[in-house]
C-alpha cells in the first residue's frame, strides 16, 4: 500500500523564479525507510516543508495515506510526525515540558505512546528537567525525535537529522531508525552523508531539484555502468593529477586512502601501472574496487 | 622551532567545575594539513577558539605563527584564516564586497585589498560574478569563494570548521584541490570535518575524546595502531569509549 504519492512537485522562489523543486515524483509504501539523498540547496527541505503541509507547491500535486497535502491539511498535520532540520523546540521548557506540550498539542498524553518512544526516551530521562535550550547536540536530537512520535504519527518526516553530527551518534540514530521501523511507521528522511543512504530500502539521489535516480541502493550501486578500480602510490597528492593527464581516464577522483578511477574502453590495468611507474610514484596499488553510492553520486553529477 | 606553526603545551580549559579542553599538547608544522577530529562535546570547538586568540586558556601555552595566545591575541588574528560551513560570507553582499570586507578585516592596506581582489577574482574565473549578490551563487562557487577570502591576507595558518558539511561528493572534492594547493604555497590546514573518507587526505590527524587528544598520527599509522582498516573504525573504537556524550 502507497502511504506517501508525490507526483510532479515543483516549487519556485522569489522575483528570480529560481526553481527548488522540479517536478519531482516518488512513491513510500507503508512502513518503508526511504531516503532523499542529496547535498544542501538540492530540494529537500522543500519537499518536506511540502509534504508536511506548511509550504504550498506551485505545481503537481501530493497525498498522504490518501489526504491531500493543500485540501486536506488540517487532517494531515494530526498524523505525520516533523523533525525539522534546525532544532525547534522550546529553548525554555524542560525536556519533559516539552514532550508534555507536544502530547497536549496532539491531544494525546506521554503514557499513552510511551512504548514507541521509550527506547529513546529513557536516554534522555535522566535529564528530564534541563531545559531544552541546555542540552547537548545529540540529546536535542533525540528529543525532537520523541516530540515528533508522542503522537503516534502514521508518516515520520526526519529532514537531515545527522547533518553535522559525528560518526559514531549518526550510528546511533540510525539504529533507532531500523527499532521505529519495526513498528510499521513510514520514515521519510534526508540527509546529505552518501553513507547513509545503505540504510535505506529505497533512496532517491536528488541534486538541483531534480531526482537524478531512484531504486533500492543495492540496485543502484549495482546499475553503475563502469567497473572501477582504486589505485594508491606513495604520493597521493601527484597521483591524482597524473591520473587526470592519463590518457585512457574516463574517471578519477580521490576516495579516502585511495584514488577510485574508471578506464575509457577495455581496462589495462599493467598499462596504468607502467604510466605511473614512469612518472615516479612508487608502491603503486591497484585493484578493483567496491562502488558505493557515493561512486554512483559523483558518476551522475559528472 | 621556526618551522613549528602551532605549538600547544598543556593547553586547559575550563567553565566551572567542567574541563572542557583538558591539558592537549601537540605541534603543527609550516604547510602541514592537520585533521582536528573529535566527537561532538569533545572540545574541538573551545580548543580552536584559544587557539585562534578568541578564548583565554585557563591553563598550558600555545603559540600560534609565533604568537602567544595570552598576550598576543590581535596579532594571531591578522595572521591567521578562519572559515566554516555555518558562517563563511555575507549572503546580501556581491562577490567584490565581500573580498573587500574581509581583506579589511584582515589588516591589508587599501591598495594591498585592490590588488588582490583582483587577482583572485581572476584566479577563481569570477569576473563576470563579481557584482552579483553572494547568496544567489551555486555552493560550490562560495565554499571556493569562503576559501580564497579567508586566505587572502596570505596567512601562515588556516583554520577550517567543517567546511564540507552538507557540500555534494564533486564540490568536496574541488574543495580538497583548494586545500592541497595551499598547503603546497605553505599555507599551514588545520581542519575539522566528520567525513572520515577527508581523514585520509590529511598529513595527521589528531582525535580529541573527552577534552583529550587521544591518538595523534598519520591515518596510515593510525590504523596500524588499532589494527582497523579505515579511519571510520579508528574514529569508532576511540569515540565510543567517550564517558561525558555530547
Amino acid at each position: 500500500m502507497e502511504s506517501v504519492i508525490v507526483k510532479n512537485i515543483t516549487k519556485v522562489y522569489g522575483k528570480e523564479k529560481k526553481i527548488a523543486v522540479d517536478h519531482v515524483s516518488f512513491s513510500v509504501s507503508k512502513g518503508e525507510l526511504f531516503g532523499l539523498i542529496g547535498p544542501d540547496g538540492a530540494g529537500k527541505t522543500s519537499i518536506f516543508r511540502i509534504l508536511t503541509t506548511v509550504l504550498l507547491p506551485d505545481g503537481g500535486e501530493a497525498s498522504i495515506d490518501g489526504l491531500d497535502v493543500v485540501k486536506n491539511y488540517k487532517e494531515i498535520r494530526s498524523t505525520i510526525g516533523y523533525m525539522p532540520g534546525k532544532f525547534s523546540l522550546y529553548q525554555d521548557l524542560t525536556i519533559e515540558e516539552n514532550l508534555n506540550f507536544f502530547a497536549t498539542l496532539f491531544g494525546t498524553t506521554i503514557q499513552e505512546n510511551y512504548d514507541l518512544i521509550k527506547d529513546i526516551y529513557i536516554q534522555i530521562e535522566p535529564f528530564k528537567d534541563r531545559r531544552a535550550g541546555k542540552l547537548s547536540g545529540g540529546m536535542k536530537q533525540k528529543l525532537a525525535l520523541c516530540c515528533a512520535l508522542i503522537h503516534k504519527p502514521n508518516v515520520l518526516f526526519l529532514d537531515e537529522p545527522t547533518t553535522g553530527v559525528d560518526p559514531v551518534s549518526r550510528k546511533e540514530f540510525w539504529e533507532m531508525l531500523k527499532r521505529l521501523k519495526q513498528q510499521n511507521i513510514t520514515i521519510i528522511v534526508s540527509t546529505p552523508y552518501m553513507d547513509e543512504a545503505n540504510l535505506c530500502d529505497r533512496i532517491a539521489l536528488i541534486q538541483g531539484g531534480k531526482i537524478l535516480q531512484m531504486d533500492t541502493p543495492q540496485n543502484i550501486i549495482k546499475s553503475y555502468p563502469d567497473s572501477l578500480f582504486a589505485v594508491k602510490a606513495n604520493n597521493m597528492h601527484k597521483l591524482l593529477p597524473f591520473l587526470t593527464e592519463y590518457p585512457e581516464r574516463k574517471g578519477s577522483y580521490a576516495f579516502g586512502e585511495y584514488a577510485h578511477f574508471s578506464f575509457n574502453g577495455n581496462p589495462d590495468v599493467s598499462a596504468l601501472e607502467k604510466y605511473l611507474k614512469e612518472k615516479g610514484l612508487e608502491n603503486i596499488e591497484i585493484k578493483n574496487a567496491e562502488v558505493t553510492i557515493e561512486d554512483s553520486f559523483i558518476k551522475l553529477l559528472s | 622551532m621556526e618551522n613549528k606553526v602551532i605549538i600547544c603545551k598543556g593547553l586547559t580549559k575550563r567553565f566551572g567545575d567542567f574541563i572542557a579542553v583538558d591539558n592537549i599538547t601537540f605541534e603543527v608544522q609550516k604547510g602541514e594539513i592537520f585533521g582536528f577530529l573529535g566527537a561532538n562535546g569533545a572540545g574541538k570547538t573551545t580548543a580552536m577558539r584559544m587557539l585562534c586568540g578568541l578564548s583565554k586558556p585557563t591553563s598550558g601555552e600555545a603559540n600560534i605563527a609565533g604568537f602567544d595566545v595570552y598576550k598576543e591575541t590581535e596579532k594571531i588574528k591578522k595572521n591567521i584564516g578562519y572559515m566554516s560551513q555555518k558562517f563563511s560570507l555575507y549572503d546580501d553582499l556581491t562577490v567584490l564586497e565581500n573580498i573587500n570586507f574581509f581583506a579589511g578585516i584582515y589588516g591589508l592596506s587599501d591598495a594591498e585589498i585592490k590588488s588582490n581582489s583582483q587577482s583572485l577574482i581572476e584566479s577563481l574565473g569570477m569576473q563576470d560574478l563579481a557584482d552579483k549578490r553572494v547568496g544567489s551563487l551555486p555552493l560550490g562557487w562560495k565554499q571556493k569563494l569562503a576559501f580564497s577570502t579567508a586566505i587572502i591576507h596570505k596567512p601562515e595558518i588556516v583554520f577550517l570548521d567543517e567546511p564540507t558539511g552538507g557540500v555534494d561528493p564533486l564540490t568536496r572534492r574541488q574543495f580538497w584541490d583548494l586545500i592541497y594547493e595551499a598547503s603546497g604555497n605553505g599555507i599551514t590546514i588545520f581542519v575539522t570535518t566528520h567525513y572520515m573518507d577527508e581523514a585520509e587526505y590529511c598529513d595527521r590527524v589528531s582525535i580529541m575524546v573527552d577534552g583529550r587528544v587521544e591518538a595523534l598520527e598519520s591515518p596510515s599509522n593510525l590504523k596500524k595502531q588499532f589494527n582497523v582498516g579505515s579511519m571510520d573504525e579508528v574514529f569508532y573504537h576511540l569515540a565510543r569509549e567517550a564517558k561525558r556524550g555530547e
